[in-house]
């Protein structure tokens, strides 16, 4: 039937691109909760690293996987994301 | 010094049974010695899909309890020289064996000069998954291309390398080709590129193998069976030759040129 609305309504992607973007995300969160430990270890990691440079708040910090739309725009890919409140910058980095 | 594969997935029903019998049943008819076994205790499949399930004596439980010995609990199919079957035991389940049990075992089935030994895996990740790793060379992963499939088989593939089963093989199955035309399912490359492992095999979904499998003859010896020469390659290339992957279009014969006519 002729959809006069059909092309200027946005084309849902086709499902198999759907099913590979979930994929991808999904299997992020897996293999990072199967060793269960990666996530809790990058956590340590960046607050020793970042701690030579700026006092910050171990307790209000935010650090997880989670997704964002791609740079194309042709779905969403996983991210790291990281919200480290500061509370000072060091006058010298501590390994000096 | 013969070879112990193990045909895993995760997911349950993804075809391991099936690509187990084919395999086994491939090799054989290639002038291989091959021991199928049967390690889904407790829910047995691999005996009635090779069509063997009224000449079960004694089962893989008997064999590792000492109530008889191997040569006894293995059947001889008669239409393929050379292929055997240690099935599982139906009224018992997982705890009845141990992975130190299924080493020893696939250590006695290389002391029988098997070339191959082929162990259809359960589904799952418990103690069937790891008897049945226990004893393993070499996996071939099975998934479909569908999420919880190949969700499953990811996970599957993170312990087989920590149980240093490492490079397993990717054995894609029930693929529609018209649907990944339509991009309405995965592709092998796909599936490859999110598991990132190796792939031996793309197997069509075909009928022929629900037929087969009601006959209880394995697809792979029956030539008009795209499913079966699917198969066949993977056979070839587990015994080491270098086989291009079938073009799965299906040919277009003026009468289906005329139904998508029709369709539209």
């Amino acid at each position: 039937m002729f959809d006069i609305l059909g092309f200027l309504r946005k084309k849902e992607p086709a499902s198999g691109s759907v099913a590979k973007d979930r994929l991808k995300l999904v299997l992020v969160h897996d293999r990072v909760n199967c060793s269960s430990q990666v996530l809790e270890m990058l956590k340590g990691d960046i607050i020793k690293v970042i701690s030579n440079y700026m006092e910050i708040d171990e307790d209000e910090l935010d650090i997880n996987i989670t997704q964002t739309r791609s740079e194309d725009n042709k779905g969403t890919v996983p991210v790291l994301y990281a919200n480290i409140p500061i509370k000072s910058m060091k006058r010298k980095s501590s390994d000096d | 010094m013969g070879e112990v594969i193990v045909v895993t997935s995760g997911k349950g029903g993804v075809g391991k049974t099936t690509t187990a019998a084919n395999i086994g049943c491939g090799l054989a008819v290639s002038g291989k010695k091959v021991s199928l076994v049967d390690a889904d205790i407790g829910l047995r499949n691999l005996d009635v899909v090779m069509g063997l399930e009224n000449r079960i004596v004694y089962d893989l439980v008997d064999v590792v309890e000492g109530k008889c010995k191997l040569k006894q609990a293995l059947i001889k199919d008669k239409r393929y020289a050379g292929l055997y079957l240690l099935p599982a035991a139906q009224t018992r389940d997982k705890d009845a064996v141990s992975p130190e049990q299924m080493k020893k075992l696939c250590e006695n089935l290389k002391e029988e000069e098997f070339d191959y030994i082929i162990i259809d895996c359960p589904a799952g990740i418990e103690q069937g998954f790891k008897n049945a790793i226990a004893g393993a060379d070499r996996a071939l992963v099975v998934t479909t291309p569908e999420v919880s499939a190949v969700r499953d088989a990811d996970r599957i593939i993170g312990l087989l390398e920590a149980n240093e089963l490492n490079n397993p093989s990717l054995i894609l199955n029930r693929v529609r080709t018209d649907m990944v035309e339509r991009n309405e399912m995965m592709s092998m490359d796909d599936v490859t590129e999110i598991l990132a492992v190796d792939i031996i095999g793309v197997v069509p979904d075909d009928e022929s193998i629900v037929i087969q499998t009601n006959k209880g003859e394995p697809a792979v010896v029956v030539e008009g069976s795209k499913a079966g020469q699917a198969y066949r390659n993977i056979t070839r290339r587990i015994l080491g030759e270098e086989v291009p992957f079938m073009n799965l279009k299906e040919e277009e014969t003026f009468f289906s040129k005329l139904k998508k006519l029709f369709k539209k």
